[in-house]
């Protein structure tokens, strides 16, 4: 069907103009700029400009960027820091996520909208101003700070009472913040699967006689994992390489990957160390982005069997 | 299920607060006397007067207008063409290549797209002789390379859902390829166009690691320069700028969401009609 209709649009060169104008664009503006960071994670740095040459010893082949990245215990730090981070902040998200996609499922049309639009809304302002808003309220001085410590010195005997809580520049305040901002990231893959079950399993179940708990764990769960997994790439993957957050309320001294890659690049001026350290979160990210890619394509073909008359 | 789902009430309740909490007290302290921008000194728009003297703010802002504008309008263009192509083009030389290229920019960290971007400008300038200076050029091509990808993707959604027998049809009965384009083909992901341009816009505004890779010296975007006072702490100043840009993103987003709810009932009203009439 669709094969008639290419052929025909084929015959007249639109096919040709409509494919290749779009391609020739990702070629020269995406894919070469890849391989130029690929070639130059074998390069040698130089103190010219551009600072890199392909020379010494072995110039095809140069692994000395490479044999850094597992000799100095930095690398490693700074990909152990990220992982973990990346990692508590997913099973947040999907912890406060999930009862509140679940939850949108629960309430009238007309409610579902607004709170859609109000888990949307945030997704088109700055992120940049999201995560300062986090900065205004987790300050030494600011109203939330003092709630939280006030809180604390009451529920805590004297012994323990401490004049303000500590939140800037921790990995506490990392994950925090990429919870707030990677939020919606998780909701909503999770409300579109929750969405589309059917409501008369679970009401199968409850007239069997089984306890909400129940019916959630044996029937709802195990149905939404797809969409669990698609939120969790969403939130694990952009949150590994994630550099504005780390750099305003992230620890100094324990720096994460993408921040590591950006020092490198810009203060060391060490391009073929820092295209080394890229290629490096890429293969660490290659496993994550093939499950959400297979999880994808699958929903896209759903997607495409349902459009279909 | 009639029990009352207190539970997942609750947390929606929880969800919502954090989310919106924090933009709250951003946008009460911008309202701040005190030149502290966490300690409450009494109400005061002075922090507004003075952001609008501030000839490096309506500077910067105009200059990530003018790059959101024209690499938002280019990545429509090149984002709906690949879309079209992946969904209406079941075979083509090198497909596969191309939706991995498609998918890429979607999940690749910013800060490796920046400074692969940067790499290829150097090395163009330096081979090429162009560009050769980085800036409006620079930025405004990255832009537009990772953000025509997010209009594909919604064109191409759109496009899977769309009745591929309508244009069909129209070859059948003799139309040219422009005229089934032009008729039958972007009116049905017109919609999706536009929320894709939408998203490119914002996209773009909004984009402050791969600018602050590409731009060079005296280009600076609003986010590149929200970017280096915020390194340096919080300030009122700044609390007034995010509050000017969450009114004018919300209120953008609310007139937008209803167009387009109301452009997505009046197609459906308008499909239900013309089956009836054609029964």
């Amino acid at each position: 069907m669709t094969a008639r209709l290419s052929d025909w649009f084929n015959k007249r060169g639109w096919a040709a103009l409509i494919i290749w104008l779009p391609y020739i664009w990702l070629v020269v503006f995406f894919l070469i700029p890849f391989v130029i960071v690929l070639g130059m994670s074998f390069a040698t740095r130089t103190s010219t400009a551009p600072p890199f040459g392909f020379g010494g010893e072995d110039p095809i082949l140069n692994l000395e960027s490479y044999q850094r990245l597992f000799s100095d215990t930095l690398y490693i730090r700074a990909y152990l820091t990220s992982v973990g981070n990346a990692v508590v902040a997913t099973v947040f998200c999907l912890l406060i996520g999930y009862p509140m996609a679940l939850g949108l499922t629960r309430v009238s049309s007309t409610w579902r909208t607004i709170l859609l639009m109000l888990v949307i809304l945030p997704f088109w302002t700055s992120f940049l101003l999201r995560v300062y808003a986090w900065m205004g309220l987790m300050g030494t001085n600011s109203w939330f700070n003092r709630l939280l410590t006030d809180i604390w010195n009451a529920l805590t005997p004297e012994a323990w009472e401490i004049a303000h809580v500590t939140m800037m520049n921790t990995n506490f305040a990392v994950v925090l913040v990429m919870v707030y901002s990677y939020l919606p990231f998780m909701i909503l893959p999770l409300y579109a699967n929750l969405e589309r079950l059917d409501p008369a399993l679970d009401e199968a179940a409850m007239d069997l006689g089984s306890r909400p708990l129940r019916v959630f764990w044996d029937v709802t769960l195990p149905q939404s994992i797809p969409g669990i997994i698609a939120g969790g790439m969403l939130v694990f993957i952009p949150a590994c390489g994630e550099l504005i957050i780390p750099s305003l309320v992230g620890d100094a001294s324990s720096p994460m990957i993408g921040r590591v890659i950006s020092d490198e690049f810009t203060s060391s001026r060490d391009w073929p160390m820092a295209s080394a350290v890229a290629v490096a979160l890429l293969v660490l990210l290659v496993v994550p982005l093939m499950v959400y890619s297979y999880f994808e394509s699958r929903a896209n073909a759903v997607k495409a069997t349902k459009g279909a008359p | 299920m009639n029990r009352r789902p207190l539970f997942l009430i609750g947390m929606l309740c929880f969800g919502f607060a954090f989310f919106y909490i924090p933009i709250l007290s951003m946008i009460l302290f911008s309202f701040n006397d005190s030149r502290l921008a966490t300690v409450w000194g009494g109400f005061s728009t002075k922090w507004y007067a003075e952001l609008f003297r501030n000839d490096k703010v309506i500077e910067a802002a105009l200059l990530s207008l003018r790059i959101a504008l024209i690499s938002a309008t280019f990545a429509t263009i090149l984002g709906t063409m690949t879309g079209i192509a992946m969904a209406r083009f079941r075979r083509f030389k090198g497909r596969t290549l191309l939706s991995g290229l498609v998918t890429a920019p979607l999940v690749m960290p910013e800060v490796i797209t920046g400074i692969a971007s940067l790499m290829l400008f150097i090395l163009m300038a330096q081979w090429l002789g162009w560009p050769a200076q980085r800036g409006f050029t620079t930025i405004t091509l990255a832009h537009i390379t990772f953000s025509m990808v997010f209009v594909t993707t919604v064109v191409h959604s759109r496009m899977i859902q769309a009745d591929v027998s309508i244009e069909e049809a129209a070859v059948d009965l003799g139309s040219k390829p422009w005229q089934v384009l032009r008729d039958i083909t972007l009116p049905v992901i017109s919609p999706a166009i536009f929320s894709g341009w939408l998203l490119a816009f914002t996209i773009s505004i909004d984009d402050v690691v791969i600018s602050n890779f590409v731009t060079g010296p005296g280009n600076t975007t609003l986010p590149i320069l929200i970017w280096s006072k915020v390194k340096l702490g919080v300030t009122p100043d700044i609390n007034a700028l995010a509050t000017i840009t969450v009114v004018i993103v919300g209120i953008g987003v609310i007139i937008a969401g209803t167009l387009l709810q109301r452009a997505e009932k009046r197609r459906l009203r308008d499909e239900r009609m013309a089956y009836r009439d054609n029964l």
